[in-house]
């Protein structure tokens, strides 16, 4: 579904250039749901933005479902690929309903029964119809990113790039957005892309993943190798010893590291 | 055991708004030694406006009533504004979440931090500056020299955060209220900044608490947790055994957490019962 090669990226030129992404190869197979951990900062959303053609200045190749995506992307690749942003807050305008979100999409790429499929996306992601007529300020954050989902599906995508979509919502709300999400790829088949800091929602959500630190893919591994606590990476085993929670040894080591 | 740092004796925060009061903190009462207390709870859940109701922030239309709210002998409720202006800054200190609102834009972070240390007493520039590099050192900032005479947009997040911890430091707190003071760190950052709390308290005796809403950080690294649900605390427990708690909502908060060692294909969703509320 996805084939980077050799994807480099740089912000800005000279001096105060910054080295995105580095050298940077991946493959995600059709159907598999793919995690990139790191930190902030690390390239991970970078990569991700590259796939969903929201950034074009870059090196390499990166192909999905088969075709570069460097060539004229018609219509029918940006409906194959969707993104669900970070920010539930921040990605659904404030000034337009439930409705006129979700159908924006299927307007743009001339699809035909909208109203039926806004009725069906909505029911699709848990909410029903009483939400349809809704503004942003008047849904929860959970909601929200239901909504922002919905924006994504009603084009029936293989492919749902989802930027951390999680962390900005509490954790009861957090583990009913992680249900809906597989439900849905069970559902509908589709390809995630996942982007997190949170190593335990890429182990619960993702069937591979790639740890990333300053611009590179440092780890691949399996979701059960990492259940199992088998890390080869140095930096993958400290973002695990963190995600158990605080140890002052371990605080110690990383002071000593500098 | 000596008296407590701080008594809290039915707290109660209510916010009058056109549609109604809402009772934000609801009759709560804890106490804290110098020790690391933590605070958990949901989004809503009053944890926030518990710490600013100690620290006498909470402004109109909100409403702050408690039968007490006494910090080490002084009756908080019953100061004069300037009173606790003393007291805060000073003596009980609150560090927030996010350092890109809470640091200054246009002055100088080192300043910002020799600022703090001269509100509270007649101290000379030259000392203050020197205080401030020192406590930009004790953050662990490597060339806090030239961090001094940086601007809050020239440094990264997690030095931001360690400067306002600085900034915080500097007058000796003794008791320290961190308000989701990590949440937006990464990792190792947030575990070096853990760190340098965890010795305020147990080599200088400081009271720390601790407001977030991760369970699994405050199981580690606090001494005791208090869980919020709507305003009220449904769980007080030494954070060792957060993991045998007892309340049905810390349950269902604990249950929903995804985790790396085990695959369950659904995570259990939290079934609110409106009894939890009486």
């Amino acid at each position: 579904m996805i084939r980077i090669d050799n994807l480099n990226v740089v912000f800005g030129r000279g001096d105060r250039s910054v080295h995105a992404v580095r050298n940077t190869n991946l493959e995600v197979e059709a159907g598999e749901s793919f995690g990139l951990v790191g930190e902030s900062g690390s390239g991970k959303t970078t990569v991700l933005r590259v796939i969903a053609g929201l950034i074009e200045s870059w090196n390499g190749s990166v192909q999905v479902n088969d075709q570069d995506i460097r060539k004229q992307r018609g219509f029918e690749s940006f409906r194959h690929t969707q993104m669900v942003f970070q920010d539930p807050y921040g990605a659904l305008h404030p000034r337009h309903t439930v409705d006129t979100i979700v159908s924006e999409p299927a307007r743009i790429h001339k699809l035909t029964y909208v109203e039926q499929r806004v009725t069906d996306v909505l029911l699709n992601v848990g909410l029903g119809s009483r939400f349809r007529y809704r503004y942003p300020h008047q849904l929860s954050g959970g909601q929200r990113q239901r909504v922002a989902i919905a924006r994504a599906l009603i084009l029936q995508p293989r492919l749902l790039l989802l930027d951390e979509p999680t962390s900005a919502l509490d954790v009861s709300v957090q583990a009913e957005v992680l249900n809906l999400l597989s439900k849905l790829r069970e559902e509908h088949g589709l390809t995630y892309l996942l982007v997190s800091h949170d190593l335990a929602v890429v182990a619960h959500l993702c069937d591979r993943l790639a740890v990333m630190q300053h611009g590179r893919i440092v780890e691949t591994m399996t979701a059960q190798q990492l259940r199992t606590n088998q890390p080869s990476h140095e930096y993958t085993r400290t973002l695990m010893k963190a995600s158990e929670g605080y140890d002052r040894a371990h605080a110690a080591s990383l002071f000593n590291m500098g | 055991m000596s008296a407590p740092l701080l008594e809290v004796e039915n707290l109660s925060v209510r916010f009058a708004t056109p549609k109604g009061d809402i009772d934000a903190v609801r009759s709560i009462s804890f106490q804290l030694g110098r020790e690391r207390l933590g605070i958990v709870g949901e989004s809503g859940s009053g944890k926030s406006v518990t710490a600013k109701a100690i620290l006498g922030l909470v402004r109109a239309p909100g409403k702050v009533h408690a039968d007490t709210l006494r910090f080490d002998g002084i009756d908080l409720l019953h100061q004069n504004e300037r009173a606790l202006r003393d007291i805060r800054g000073q003596r009980i200190s609150m560090v927030m979440q996010d350092p890109k609102f809470s640091l200054n834009p246009v002055m100088k972070v080192g300043k910002q931090i020799s600022e703090a240390i001269q509100a509270h007493g007649r101290i000379p520039s030259k000392v203050a500056i020197q205080k401030s590099i020192d406590m930009l050192n004790a953050v662990r900032i490597r060339d806090p020299e030239h961090v001094y005479h940086s601007y809050p947009h020239e440094v990264s997040g997690g030095m931001g955060q360690r400067i306002m911890l600085a900034t915080m430091l500097a007058t000796n707190p003794d008791l320290l209220i961190a308000d989701e003071p990590t949440s937006a760190l990464d990792v190792t950052v947030q575990t070096q900044v853990l760190a340098i709390l965890d010795d305020l308290v147990s080599e200088r005796g400081m009271g720390l608490i601790f407001v977030s809403h991760d369970l699994n950080l405050v199981a580690s690294f606090c001494d005791r947790v208090l869980v919020m649900y709507a305003g009220r605390i449904v769980e007080s427990c030494s954070a060792s055994e957060l993991r045998q708690a007892k309340h049905p909502y810390t349950i269902g908060l604990l249950d929903s957490l995804p985790r790396i060692d085990q695959q369950r294909t659904t995570l259990p969703t939290l079934q609110r019962d409106p009894a939890w509320l009486t």
